[in-house]
């Protein structure tokens, strides 16, 4: 069971350990890290204790610091950086026209290699490059495969204005296997290290476009994509207009239209031992990045999608406006504990799968990524 | 030899003390700077060399016209001011 846990917000970094105590445990901020800065993913690398943090500062760019003793201490490493664009070369969002930056704008994914790898890290920005570490974010690749692949011109912002790179599962069988969600651009699956890759969306469906593109895979919008630890064929994905669930490796989606209260939302986590089990935070919809009537609601399936359950129990059920975003719910180890936060700065924490939660602070900045470590 | 100053907002993160420079466009005399200081590079700069969109560079109080290849002249007495713009929160 994990008894940490790491917050990035909108203001800083928080760590949240579990005091034991009676009637029940209590889960308590015990160090701010950053305050005041724009922190938006933070990694608990359980490999070997390490934690990275990205920053995103106004003025500054993007900067990423790592601490190896669980954020006592703090030290710069490197930022993923593009290559130099080639003179002369069309890169446009294929929406506004504008150019695309080759710079690193966002840093939106960050994910520790596979076991196999302990020095390994994966990163996923804004404008849509893969970037690997194999130093421990000493210094970074930017996976020039993908980012020159034909298609990856296609892609589109959603929400923000460029396209962007938000989700990033290691094949816990094979280090060569990687797939990554994209806004927009689909889920795209290496399995040789990042040498070749293939767009991996048939079956999800785009709401958002004409009919006859509505299908296609490289315009769909995974709002956040996850794998199963002990089924990794298993994976599922929180879209823009809907819930997809794979069994078969991403070669092929299923649309789960039985999620309530509403389809919408960004937050996805699947049961790290049993992929039948996922749980996700709706709102109302698109237009509407609201809870369904004011309840802070918890949707979880135990047998695959065929049916939800609505978790309500120690969360807020009148006037609650807390929205979560893709990077703001994680399950621990065991698939026991869940945290999920809000853009209201709100943060929950159950012990129970869902059953019941407690509040560990309803004044937070707004969170962005909270992860169990 | 054109002089350097940074804003002071950028101190917390890196320190850019005041300092001297030669060079005869704002990339040479900047590039020398960071060459004292390459972690200020990347606080100031984009992926591309270009300045960051929410920061600003000044050489005797005018803003600099080329961002992207920093070729603005600067005179030999000089005074290059690294400045944030109001914009970027």
């Amino acid at each position: 069971m994990s008894d940490r846990l790491y917050v990035a917000t909108r203001k800083g970094v928080f760590t949240i350990e579990r005091r034991k105590g009676r009637p029940r445990a209590r889960w308590a901020i015990t160090r701010a890290d950053f305050l005041a800065d724009n922190a938006s993913v933070v990694l608990p690398d359980r490999r070997e204790g390490a934690v990275y943090v990205a920053l995103g500062h106004g003025h500054f760019g993007v900067k990423l610091h790592r601490s190896r003793n669980r954020g006592r201490q703090w030290e710069p490493c490197a930022t993923p950086a593009y290559p130099p664009k080639p003179e002369g070369i069309e890169d446009r969002e294929p929406n506004s026209g504008k150019p695309i930056p080759w710079s690193t704008e966002l840093v939106w994914a960050l994910e520790a290699g596979h076991d196999t790898e302990p020095g390994t890290l994966w990163c996923g920005t804004l404008p849509g490059g893969l970037f690997r570490s194999q130093d421990r974010g000493t210094s970074w690749q930017l996976v020039e495969s993908l980012w020159r692949h034909p298609k990856r011109r296609e892609w589109f912002g959603g929400g923000a204005e460029l396209p962007g790179l938000h989700s990033i599962c290691v094949d816990p069988r094979d280090a060569r296997r990687v797939t990554v969600g994209v806004s927009c651009g689909g889920v795209w699956m290496t399995r040789d290290s990042g040498t070749t890759w293939e767009c991996r969306a048939t079956g999800m469906r785009a709401a958002y476009m004409p009919a006859e593109r509505q299908y296609d895979p490289n315009i769909q919008d995974p709002h956040h994509l996850v794998q199963c630890r002990a089924e990794p064929d298993a994976f599922w994905v929180q879209h823009h207009n809907g819930v997809f669930r794979s069994t078969d490796g991403a070669a092929s989606w299923e649309e789960v239209a039985t999620v309530k209260p509403a389809a919408f939302g960004f937050a996805v986590a699947v049961h790290p031992e049993d992929a039948d089990i996922a749980w996700f935070v709706p709102g109302v919809s698109d237009e509407q990045r609201i809870p369904v009537k004011g309840r802070v609601v918890v949707a979880r399936t135990r047998n695959g999608g065929s049916s939800f359950q609505v978790l309500t129990k120690g969360l807020p059920q009148e006037h609650a406006y807390d929205l979560t975003y893709r990077h703001a719910l994680d399950v621990d180890e065991t698939g026991e504990r869940l945290a999920f936060g809000t853009t209201t700065g709100s943060l929950w924490v159950s012990e129970n799968q869902g059953d019941s939660w407690q509040a560990i602070s309803e004044h937070l900045p707004p969170v962005y990524c909270v992860r169990f470590g | 030899m054109p002089r350097v100053t940074f804003t002071q907002t950028i101190q917390r993160h890196v320190p850019c003390p005041p300092s001297e420079a030669d060079g005869r466009t704002v990339r040479e005399v900047l590039e020398r700077v960071f060459a004292a200081n390459p972690r200020a590079r990347d606080y100031v700069l984009d992926d591309q060399g270009a300045v960051r969109r929410h920061m600003v560079v000044f050489v005797n109080g005018r803003q600099i016209r080329d961002r992207a290849r920093l070729s603005d002249a600067v005179p030999s007495d000089g005074e290059v001011c690294v400045m944030q713009a109001l914009s970027g929160g």
